[in-house]
């Protein structure tokens, strides 16, 4: 039973808070001839494989390392360009490392703003009258569950599918929120959260969750 | 158990066949916008699980459910897109959305000579088999309201 992060969303789609507990690092490092048997795709900001997987080099993740070398975007850490050090013959054998690509914060903020007219589409697109935003969302390899309080704030769980009990969870969080940041005197509303009391009470929570169930309180 | 209705696209976004069973509420906007509206939201959550997700994903996005219906969602390689809303209680909806692509789609309309890739389905015998397929399935039956 894994929880892999937990989402807060004000009631104007914006990301006041995000954790990630317990993401699975994907790094793959493999020793290559030339030439490539896959094919790279070079864009601005990163190069990742476009086609051909294979030894849990998947498409789409992204070229962190040549040789023990770490890449920053296009170009080694020693300053050499990327694109010249994999398509010159002289450099190989050639070790790669590929990694499924991270998120980065701002990512995350777009991502949560994206939730925000899925949820009320759905609530339109209802055959059914009264319907309300979506609830639980899944997909092969996990599942999300979304909790709106009558604020219209709403919290997000990402987990593996088989992970029960997040109903009583995502209160248990919402009681944690009331009683942390909305009872903390410097914490204006709608802005991002950063209440100590609330991580380590959350991580507590998130533990013992995947320990096996949550007592409601 | 009940069905509400079912959408199928092409890869491209163009409503092929629309049904309607059960459908209790009226989105209020045509058919047409309502079309571009579901399939725009689709793309969307395909494009939102492939970035949220913890591992890499193979079939992606499978379904939501919401308080009052589910929307089951089936994409097969060649880029058809089946979505069916049932009521949030149906189970077993995703091997029902593979067999109307095998036995119901397959067989009348993709061998249907005079179908043209990417042009709505008119096909009579279409609309027959698919309504009679899905009124035989232990999915569908009127909801006591």
């Amino acid at each position: 039973m894994v929880i892999y992060g937990v989402y807060i969303v004000n009631k104007s789609g914006g990301l006041i808070f995000n954790l990630d507990h317990n993401l699975p690092k994907i790094e793959t490092e493999k020793t290559f001839s030339y030439p490539l048997d896959i094919a790279l795709d070079y864009e601005t900001k990163k190069v990742f494989v476009a086609f051909g997987q294979r030894d849990g080099i998947n498409v789409g993740h992204v070229l962190i390392g040549i040789n023990g070398v770490l890449v920053t975007g296009t170009s080694l850490e020693d300053g050499r360009d990327v694109r010249e050090v994999i398509e010159n013959k002289d450099n190989y054998p050639l070790s790669l490392k590929f990694s499924r690509p991270k998120m980065t914060t701002n990512e995350k903020i777009f991502l949560a703003s994206m939730f925000y007219p899925l949820f009320a589409i759905a609530s339109q697109l209802s055959p059914e009258p009264k319907s309300s935003g979506i609830e639980v969302l899944e997909a092969d390899t996990f599942r999300l569950h979304c909790f709106q309080t009558l604020t219209g704030v709403k919290f997000m769980i990402v987990a593996e599918n088989i992970q029960t009990g997040i109903d009583a969870l995502l209160r248990r969080i919402y009681e944690l929120y009331a009683d942390y940041v909305l009872k903390n005197p410097f914490y204006s509303l709608e802005m991002p959260i950063r209440c100590e009391l609330f991580d380590t009470n959350l991580q507590a929570l998130l533990d013992q969750a995947e320990k096996g169930g949550v007592v409601s309180s | 158990m009940t069905i509400y209705n079912m959408y199928i696209f092409d890869k491209l976004g163009t409503l092929l066949y629309y049904g309607e069973w059960n459908r209790l509420k009226q989105s209020g906007i045509t058919k047409d916008e309502e079309a571009k509206l579901m399939y725009g939201m689709l793309f969307s959550i395909k494009s939102f699980v492939s970035k949220i997700s913890p591992i890499d994903p193979k079939e992606g996005f499978l379904y939501y459910k919401t308080n009052k219906y589910a929307l089951h969602y089936l994409e097969v390689p060649s880029g058809v897109k089946f979505v069916l809303n049932t009521d949030n209680t149906s189970t077993g909806i995703r091997e029902f959305l593979q067999n109307i692509y095998t036995k119901i789609w397959v067989e009348y309309v993709v061998r249907n000579p005079l179908w043209t890739l990417g042009t709505t389905v008119t096909s009579d015998l279409f609309k027959a088999k698919l309504d009679e397929f899905v009124k035989q399935s232990p999915l569908y039956g009127t909801k006591v309201v």
